[in-house]
């Protein structure tokens, strides 16, 4: 290590294998290991204590794509997620168009939009629950006495709108920051440019604005859609356990509930793998996508 | 959480002080989950148990509901960090005795450490929930309550009603609930731990099969057997309760005690055990609440029959897979059951909180005392369990199936979406019965010998 050759490629293997080291250890040991033990619990069917188990092969996942309450669970996710990131991209591109423009405050304005991301989906979803509780709720209770019928403990579709509202919530500031600092990023002369050709701000957004910012909104659609997926178990467990029925059981919170309460981990992990399969294929069709940067 | 913190403290000091002539008290683990006020009495008796002597120390912690102690505890087994003694909801009585190893069944440990309990003072329902069928002990029952009625005597007046006569029959009941709506009254009839109160204690006194062995105790080959008349025409009278008004859905498991406990509720099902709640928060207090035993349908042959106990019992538990615990660590565990198995403490318990007072001896003391002449309907939970003249069928003796706790919940699902209207309650019923079905099996496979 004495000056440096005109190549910057390391000479010897040990000192890139020491660097590299930390890293390895981590993603073996925090990801590689507990992921292979899903994938072996997978192949086993095991009583609570662990006390018995059984080779059953390909089994439990024979069982998991056969059972109709799972591919409900499936087709309810798909259709959450979409809509979760549907609302949360609507509503932050709206927002940060708004926060962009030359308004006094704008920056409080901004700094308020950003608050919800640091509040933890538990807590968010008791806010949720003391707002729309049909019982102890304020806005539970405006419904009912407005003559709507609220109870999203007893009515599937009230349960998922709430799940959904409040999953979008949580996720609207992310995306926020994202949207905004793209819109930052378009050359004010483009902008200028389009309003001297006499283009209304309308369609300036549509035709100038949009389509730059089209890599940002894909990133986020991916993003958005890996956190429907998997970071909503907070929102969920703590407004609607799942129910009424199954009215709000998505995948992840499924695992959970075969696994943790009904202490069947055998069914449990060969769902983890089912998702592990899914989040892998989302991942390579962003970075396919990503790499490419979306334009049209 | 001072108090708590307090109680420990001083409990430390009374065990430390003379323990410093010795060596330091063998310290047993013990995880309960009861949240307060409960939580906070049964730690004090602990803390009794602490003082009492200076070789054991029982430390208690509080895991959160039942179903969450009990993950809890199969988790700290598989990682060979199992509480000495845990508290364990009737329901998971099933998984319990199926676990082998796992647990260290009563009788062996009263006839290793030869600590006695006399369990023929047991009330018959008590002791059978927990024995095996050759009546030999598996864990120690602590606190068994049953489900009864609660109602609140301010709403039943303002409703014209007689504060001092709850409605005994289903038919009743619903006149009553009719009455409280034309009243004004929003939630005339909720009910906590749906499946327990109507449906598992429906069944039995009626005298109807829930699952075909005697519930379960026959073996593990049971089926369930909840699509019957029985059961269909009740969840027709509550989806037909719920489209009136009259009766609304408080929530899966114990989350309806809230609804009466705030004094939205005019009648609720619910566990006796939550009196002491309910004497805390309802609106004017103990004076405000009826208890009543449950309704039954009286056009049913030979109903009402006695009531089925819930509640939780005691389960000595080995430390993990490949660890047991030593000869001195379950002398501790015997001797603070026989220390809880003491009259004085059945009774201390049973006044405070309304659980049962499990032993004979323990209810004729608290009798003796005038307890139930100062507060009427205190009674009432143990008079249920023995109506009917208190001869155990196989449909009143309680229930013994694996997975119970998955079973309860999809019973809860298939009930949530009948009361919405998404399916008739006999579709309901047929598949609550396919879906617990598939985990009888399950466990029957994983778990035979």
């Amino acid at each position: 290590m004495k000056a440096a050759p005109a190549s910057y490629l390391f000479r010897g293997t040990a000192l890139p294998w020491m660097l590299l080291l930390p890293q390895l250890v981590i993603t073996g040991l925090f990801f590689f290991w507990p992921a292979g033990q899903a994938v072996w619990q997978s192949l086993l069917r095991e009583d609570a204590f662990g006390l018995r188990s059984e080779f059953v092969g390909m089994e439990n996942f024979a069982d998991v794509l056969a059972d109709p309450t799972w591919l409900g669970a499936f087709g309810r996710t798909l259709m959450f997620s979409s809509a979760v990131a549907f609302l949360a991209l609507t509503v932050a591109l709206f927002l940060a168009v708004q926060a962009d423009r030359n308004i006094r405050g704008s920056s409080a304005f901004k700094t308020l939009l950003i608050w919800p991301y640091a509040v933890a989906p538990a807590v968010a979803a008791a806010l949720w629950l003391f707002m729309f509780h049909p019982q102890i709720g304020i806005f539970g209770r405006m419904l009912n006495a407005a003559g709507i019928a609220w109870d999203y403990k007893l009515n599937g579709d009230q349960a998922m709108l709430l799940i959904i509202i409040a999953s979008a919530w949580k996720q609207v500031s992310y995306n926020f920051i994202f949207f905004l600092a793209g819109l930052q990023s378009i050359p004010k002369s483009v902008l200028e440019a389009a309003a001297i050709d006499g283009a209304s701000p309308r369609y300036r957004f549509w035709t100038v604005v949009f389509p730059l910012l089209s890599p940002t909104a894909f990133f986020l659609l991916v993003v958005n859609l890996v956190y429907a997926f998997f970071d909503t178990f907070g929102v969920i467990h703590a407004l609607t356990q799942g129910g009424p029925g199954k009215a709000t059981e998505t995948l992840i919170y499924r695992v959970y509930t075969d696994g943790v309460v009904n202490l069947n981990l055998g069914s449990s992990a060969a769902q983890s793998v089912i998702l592990m399969i899914l989040v892998v294929g989302l991942t390579v069709v962003q970075f396919r996508y990503v790499e490419r940067k979306v334009h049209y | 959480m001072k108090r708590r913190t307090l109680g420990l403290a001083s409990a430390g000091l009374v065990v430390a002080t003379p323990a410093l002539a010795q060596t330091t008290p063998i310290e047993l683990q013990f995880w309960h989950g009861l949240p307060q006020p409960l939580g906070g009495l049964l730690e004090g008796i602990a803390n009794q148990f602490n003082a009492s002597q200076a070789r054991y120390r029982v430390a208690s912690s509080f895991r959160g509901s039942y179903p969450e102690t009990m993950v809890a505890a199969i988790a700290g087994f598989r990682a060979s960090t199992a509480p000495h003694i845990v508290q364990m909801f009737e329901v998971g009585t099933g998984t319990m005795m199926a676990a082998g190893r796992a647990v260290k069944p009563l009788h062996e440990l009263l006839a290793e450490t030869g600590v006695t309990i006399n369990f023929d003072d047991y009330l018959p329902a008590v002791r059978g929930y927990y024995s095996l069928a050759d009546g030999r002990m598996m864990s120690m029952p602590f606190n068994s309550s049953t489900a009864i009625m609660f109602y609140n005597k301010d709403a039943f007046r303002r409703a014209g009603l007689n504060p001092d006569q709850a409605p005994a029959t289903w038919a009743q009941l619903r006149e009553a609930a009719t009455k409280l709506k034309a009243a004004g009254h929003e939630m005339p009839f909720t009910t906590a731990w749906p499946t327990w109160c109507q449906v598992e204690q429906l069944s039995a006194m009626h005298n109807t099969p829930l699952a075909t062995l005697d519930n379960g105790f026959g073996g593990l080959g049971a089926e369930l057997a909840i699509n019957n008349p029985l059961v269909q025409r009740h969840l027709t009278t509550l989806v037909e309760m719920g489209r009136e008004n009259t009766f609304r859905w408080g929530g899966r498991d114990g989350a309806g005690d809230a609804l009466f406990a705030n004094g939205s509720a005019a009648m609720i099902h619910a566990s006796s055990g939550a009196r002491a709640r309910f004497v805390r928060e309802v609106p004017g207090g103990a004076a405000n609440i009826g208890a009543a035993m449950l309704p039954y349908y009286d056009d049913v042959a030979g109903a009402p029959l006695n009531s089925i106990i819930g509640g939780a019992s005691f389960w000595a538990m080995n430390r993990g897979p490949n660890a047991t615990r030593s000869a001195e660590e379950n002398r501790g565990i015997a001797e603070f059951f026989a220390f809880l198995a003491q009259p004085s403490v059945a009774a201390a318990w049973h006044t405070e909180t309304g659980f049962l007072p499990v032993t004979r001896t323990a209810f004729e003391q608290v009798r003796a005392s005038g307890f139930y002449t100062q507060n009427p309907g205190a009674d009432i939970p143990i008079q249920q369990l023995l109506r009917g003249g208190g001869q155990l069928t196989g449909n009143t003796r309680g229930i013994r199936l694996g997975g119970f706790v998955e079973i309860r919940v999809i019973m809860q699902e298939e009930m949530e979406r009948a009361l919405q209207g998404g399916q008739t309650p006999q579709v309901a019923l047929t598949n609550a019965v396919t879906r617990g079905n598939v985990v009888l099996r399950n466990f029957e496979r994983i778990n035979r010998a």
